[in-house]
């Protein structure tokens, strides 16, 4: 079925003498337009005002990334990853399976660890998030930061802004007092180098050192 | 993702009334779940409701018991002090599942809305009655090493990926659901239903339904719980089997139990007969083993899950001596 509609597309690009780009460009403009007043007369009449927005129309989103307040104007699908790395040019934040099993996408919202990627940003109005770009106090890097170079806590450290963010949040949480504790609380982080000795190392090391994180 | 409409009511009835304007709309709490089927083209709704500004975060005390609200998250849940002194097992089956950061985001309500995991389910180059009813089940005749041992049918083999379900399932919860046409309660382990027919509908809830949250009914405390889940690597994995498993002893002698299995079925397993078999008998190895037999009796595997029977046999012997600590 996904093969046919390619066909078809192939077909209307050929048909336009046009690229697919631009005639989904235009569809959808015309599209827009035709919607969007219904949508919103709909949208007052039904008294569900506080957010709502029609298929092709921007919500004005208010977030605070890193102690900055940003207002940006998305659409509702944009997940709170995207919004990191292709609205506020943040991409510390990794993309790596885009589905919430690699964890490399770890951010905080209000103090709590999640993964970015399966969250809607819209749905963080009025939030606070923390993203590994906001973990260092200028130059002086955070005592994880600290330790996972001491103890050589990647390879490739692709998946390092993830095990950094999440491992923050294990210990804040209290679930990185011991070695088999770690594992499994930072079972979400997966690492393809294979460095979990020395991730699990430096994460019990700063949690058992008594520092402030 | 396909494009869609997005709302964020503040009222209950609202979101209900937001949720029947348009024949395809869902809703969304955590989103851990339903993004990804959006991401993967399996779900494609043209309306969100969004029902995070709902006030149904509580977890409190009532006269009959506990209520969890349905946005009240799995981690707080799991790490709740009343869930911790009351009903521990809730708490083991919560961590047993997802990971912290899911567990941070994902939702009471939402957890017992999950989609299956089969693969077949996800992939929509391949048949699938729960994705497209008539198409047929590709799971029967290819890889169903992770697929149900009961209670499938010719249309549906698939299971309900649930830890959290199988442990409110074992402690006779029951669920608030607000419709169009008002409140109504359902008991957990008829929330879930059996695929028969219709493997399109993992649950009994009326369209538009909103789950409130999940009342727990007071229980004499006991520290004789377990919850165990196997699965292909130590964490973050679904179930090839789990049970859940709350034990009162006296004297040697098992006053009452309730015992429920994940990754067996379309729904939470609640297991009945083997929970009456073990009254009245001595915490051991031989009732535990007699309760297993009966829980698996008429067990149906196909190609590659007949290992879940002596799985299953086993699993529901070691969570009932881990919770009667018995050697």
């Amino acid at each position: 079925m996904v093969q046919k509609k390619t066909d078809n597309a192939a077909e209307s690009d050929d048909l336009l003498n046009g690229t697919r780009r631009d005639f989904l460009k235009q569809t959808s403009l015309l599209t827009a337009a035709a919607l969007a007043p219904t949508t919103l007369v709909k949208a007052a009449e039904s008294g569900l005002d506080e957010k709502i927005a029609a298929v092709f129309e921007k919500i004005p989103v208010s977030i605070t990334v890193n102690g900055v307040s940003h207002q940006v104007v998305i659409e509702p699908r944009v997940t709170l990853l995207d919004l990191l790395r292709e609205h506020l040019h943040l991409t510390g934040t990794k993309k790596g399976c885009d589905r919430g099993q690699c964890g490399a996408c770890t951010v905080h919202v209000d103090g709590k660890r999640v993964n970015s990627c399966l969250s809607l940003a819209v749905m963080h109005d009025g939030h606070k998030v923390t993203t590994i770009e906001g973990l260092a106090n200028g130059d002086q890097l955070h005592p994880l930061q600290e330790a996972f170079i001491k103890h050589d806590g990647f390879q490739c450290g692709y998946c390092t802004p993830g095990q950094i963010m999440s491992g923050v949040a294990c210990i804040r949480e209290g679930h990185a007092n011991t070695e088999s504790d770690i594992r499994e609380y930072m079972s979400g982080n997966i690492c393809r180098c294979g460095a979990y000795p020395n991730i699990v190392k430096a994460i019990h090391e700063v949690s058992t050192g008594g520092q402030k994180v | 993702m396909n494009q869609f409409e997005y709302v964020r009511p503040v009222e209950q009835a609202l979101a209900v009334k937001a949720y029947l304007k348009d024949p395809n709309t869902q809703f969304i709490a955590g989103g851990t779940n339903l993004l990804d089927l959006m991401k993967m083209g399996v779900a494609k709704p043209d309306r969100l409701v969004d029902i995070n500004r709902l006030p149904l975060k509580d977890i409190k005390k009532t006269a009959t018991g506990i209520h969890i609200g349905a946005l009240a998250l799995n981690s707080q849940v799991a790490e709740n002090s009343l869930i911790l002194q009351h009903h521990p097992v809730l708490a083991l089956a919560l961590n047993a599942g997802a990971t912290q950061q899911l567990r941070n985001m994902a939702t009471v309500g939402g957890n017992m809305l999950q989609r299956t995991r089969c693969g077949y389910f996800f992939d929509i180059n391949m048949p699938c009655n729960k994705r497209e009813p008539g198409t047929g089940c590709a799971a029967i005749g290819g890889i169903n090493r992770m697929h149900a041992i009961f209670g499938a049918s010719e249309s549906c083999i698939a299971v309900h990926p649930s830890d959290m379900c199988v442990a409110l399932a074992a402690l006779d919860a029951s669920v608030t659901v607000l419709g169009a046409k008002g409140e109504r309660h359902i008991p957990f382990t008829d929330f879930h239903r059996l695929p028969g027919d219709h493997p399109e509908h993992d649950n009994t809830l009326q369209k538009g339904e909103l789950i409130l949250g999940v009342d727990i009914p007071d229980a004499k405390p006991t520290k004789n719980v377990a919850y165990l889940k196997v699965r292909d690597r130590t964490s973050y994995a679904f179930a090839l089997v789990s049970v859940a498993a709350v034990l009162h002893i006296e004297g040697g002698i098992i006053k009452s139990a309730k015992l429920a299995m994940g990754g067996v079925a379309h729904k939470p397993w609640h297991l009945h007969t083997a929970e009456a078999s073990l009254i009245g008998k001595q915490a051991s190895t031989e009732s535990f083993n007699q309760a297993a037999q009966i829980a698996m009796q008429g067990a149906k595997t196909y190609k590659y899950n007949e290992f879940k029977v002596k799985l299953g046999h086993n699993t529901i012997v070691q969570a009932l001596k881990t919770a009667a600590s018995v050697a």
